[in-house]
């Protein structure tokens, strides 16, 4: 069930290997590394217990996350799994398990030991039994929809709860359909039908949950996959009320692990294809643009168009495309441009890098040219020599293991979950265009005389207004994605967002940046705060931009418009904080450029500097960016 | 397969469960006579026998088997049938 993860020659030795490094460090990053082959249930428990007994103070790069289980059927079999799940995307799961059953009492009581775990993020996690257990199978068509929205209204006043109390995250657990068929094949049309209710209900939880901004961790669809019995087994079930099997643990921890990742922006946002034998079938440079295998008519050949397709899908959702293939980059281009049966476009792919150099190396060119990290790559490659070399010299890029057999490729990819969402937004879903047009203003900066002359010629318009709730998914993504233009890497919550808007002591504003090849969307946020003590300073507590944008004078424009708006706040200074990290680098000079000055008090953590700006002081530098205002 | 190969898997097994070396399963040996050997460890036990040899035991039978012998027997008498 976790089959894109590589098998280990040796798990035991490795495992026993790790455990005797008496550096913890070193112990730490060898356990790390263990996690990214497929272990099996024993395999994953000795991890996870190894993990466990690192001193919580190694400096891992894991960034730890509380995370609070609350169901109604034995769980403790699967923390192992979620916790290794978690290590496998850079997080240290926390995790506090409601006690059984009593998921409503934990939350309401505020001396609970849940609300002293104080959670970021919450799983609510009913079984089938407990859900359904009051409607009969006589129910008619109306009882049934009264008493499933009596059961979705409930959960729906548990995440209220939930997020009220903690301004957690909230996650919802779709029902397991463990029912067995009453009539069989009819048992569909029948309200009251145990398999039917909850099938319904969980139409009705997806409904609720979007409604709600609440996430799904949607086991029910997972089982449908991959078989019930791969999820449910009745003996374990009566032996120790485990509803989700213990051979599942694995599929689950990744399934709740993503989500999580996903809420704090570490889902991946690049899929990287190599060519020959994967898009299409043979090698395009041996077999010619006609030898090669793609399309109908061939067994094969649709088969590697359902990969194009899939992957065209992924770039309508928002995943960037690129191509690493060791090809002669005319040929390669010629066969997108020239084969009738190609569903990808070569205005698909983003970055399209085909050379005879190692695929590390096209890689690292292509996160270079994207502007975006090595760990938001996903590299496709049938060939298991290249796969495993890549993962050698790279362990930050995903690399799904693939079958031999083609037709099987699409289904590992989406089994990987690499690029799991808890939002579309608009930008999701334009960014395919933003990333052609970029190409357009590409050929603008060469044929442009000089920077300004570029800058002036993109005739660009930053459209402003402080967030507003429809921005809140956008803004939340925004500043959880964003590592490089982010001078203090806080990172947030929708919840956190949303009660920023209502927040009289914040300052918080948006920014788009139009030009005349397009709209690049919501591209930056800033989040500045009253100080407590000092009523006249206002402190910039979170400032991104998305990488797109970088070069473009944004940062002048936005900052002279955050000056004007804290000047009608009455606010006379500002203070800002750096605090460095391996990805923040480009904003080391950031407000020494905009004007602020070096404070002698030291911010609080590691290497961090803090800036002042007196905003009588400030003097306005004309950008190339023209303004328009937009309301809350 | 002989008793004492599947014997010493079980040893093994939760050896690896209980992160304890010290271990040394007999055919004698009752679930309460190991430190730590809780519930949950005793279903991962089950299961991970289950997984290891190939078998799979009944309902009834996991929660009688009243030492380490009746599941090494079982679990041969299970290998035989196959």
């Amino acid at each position: 069930m976790i089959d894109w993860l590589p098998v280990h020659p040796d798990v035991r030795a490795a495992l026993k290997d790790a455990v005797a490094a008496p550096d913890p460090d070193r112990r730490q990053a060898q356990l790390v590394a263990l996690a990214q082959y497929r272990l099996g249930y024993l395999e994953t428990i000795q991890l996870d217990r190894a993990l466990q007994q690192v001193p919580a103070d190694t400096g891992s790069g894991l960034s730890p996350v509380r995370f609070a289980l609350l169901a109604s059927a034995t769980v403790d079999h699967l923390l192992p799994a979620i916790r290794v799940a978690g290590v496998r995307r850079g997080l240290r799961i926390e995790i506090h398990v409601g006690p059984y059953g009593q998921y409503r009492q934990a939350l309401l009581d505020p001396t609970s030991p849940l609300h002293r775990f104080c959670p970021q993020v919450v799983l609510l996690a009913l079984s089938a039994r407990e859900a359904i257990a009051t409607i009969p199978l006589t129910a008619t068509a109306a009882d049934v929809a009264a008493a499933l929205t009596a059961v979705t209204d409930e959960l729906a006043g548990l995440w209220h709860q939930a997020r009220e109390a903690f301004r957690a995250d909230v996650l919802q657990q779709t029902i397991l359909n463990v029912a067995d068929p009453v009539f069989g094949s009819y048992d569909r049309l029948v309200p009251g039908a145990p398999a039917r209710l909850i099938a319904r209900l969980n139409d009705e939880l997806a409904d609720a949950a979007a409604a709600n901004g609440v996430a799904l961790v949607d086991v029910a669809r997972a089982s449908e996959r991959d078989g019930l019995a791969e999820w449910f087994d009745a003996t374990r079930w009566y032996q120790a009320k485990m509803e989700i099997a213990p051979q599942a643990a694995a599929a689950y921890g990744e399934l709740v692990a993503r989500v999580i990742a996903a809420q704090r922006g570490t889902a991946r946002k690049c899929l990287v294809l190599d060519l020959d034998n994967t898009v299409w079938g043979g090698v395009v440079g041996d077999d010619g643009l006609e030898g090669i295998v793609l399309g109908e008519g061939s067994a094969a050949g649709e088969a590697h168009l359902a990969l194009q397709r899939y992957a065209k899908q992924l770039r309508e959702r928002g995943v960037i495309l690129a191509v690493c293939s060791r090809n002669d980059p005319a040929i390669a281009e010629a066969a997108f441009r020239d084969h009738p049966e190609m569903v990808l476009e070569r205005s698909d792919i983003a970055a399209f890098v085909a050379t005879w150099d190692d695929k590390a190396t096209n890689l690292r060119m292509i996160a270079e040219q994207l502007n975006i990290g090595l760990d938001s790559l996903v590299f496709l490659d049938d060939n298991p020599a290249e796969r495993s070399r890549v993962r050698q010299s790279l362990p930050m890029v995903a690399v799904p293991e693939l079958p031999d057999n083609a037709a099987l490729f699409v289904r590992r990819l989406a089994d990987a979950g690499c690029f799991e969402a808890v939002a579309f937004t608009s930008e999701d879903r334009q960014r395919g265009e933003q990333y052609a047009a970029n190409a357009a203003r590409d050929t603008l900066r060469q044929s442009a005389q000089s920077l300004d002359d570029f800058l002036r010629g993109l005739e660009m318009v930053v459209a402003f207004g402080p967030f507003r709730a429809v921005d809140v998914a956008r803004i939340t993504q925004l500043i959880n994605k964003t590592n490089q233009f982010n001078p203090t890497t806080r990172r947030t919550t929708a919840q956190e967002v949303s009660a920023i808007l209502a927040d009289d002591r914040c300052l918080a504003l948006q920014f788009r940046l139009l030009d005349r090849f397009g709209d690049n969307g919501l591209v930056s946020a800033m989040i500045l705060r009253l100080d407590d003590r000092e009523p006249e300073v206002l402190a910039v507590e979170t400032w991104v931009m998305s990488c797109r944008v970088f070069g473009r004078q944004l940062e002048v424009e936005a900052m002279h418009i955050a000056i004007e708006a804290a000047r009608r706040r009455g606010a006379r200074s500002l203070v800002a904080d750096y605090i460095p990290t391996p990805k923040n680098g480009v904003v080391r000079e950031l407000y020494q450029t905009l004007g602020f000055t070096r404070s002698r008090e030291a911010a609080s953590a590691d290497g961090a500097t803090r800036w002042l700006l007196r905003l009588a002081d400030h003097v306005t530098v004309p950008t190339h960016i023209s303004r328009r205002a937009e309301q809350a | 397969m002989t008793d004492q190969d599947i014997l010493a898997g079980c040893t093994e097994i939760l050896r690896d469960l209980l992160a304890d070396d010290s271990i040394v399963l007999t055919m004698t040996t009752r679930r309460e006579q190991v430190r730590n050997w809780d519930s949950l460890a005793y279903v991962n036990f089950i299961v991970s026998v289950e997984t290891r040899f190939g078998v799979s035991f009944g309902v009834a039978e996991v929660e009688s088997f009243e030492d380490v012998g009746a599941v090494v027997r079982r679990t041969q008498e299970l290998l035989a049938a196959a």
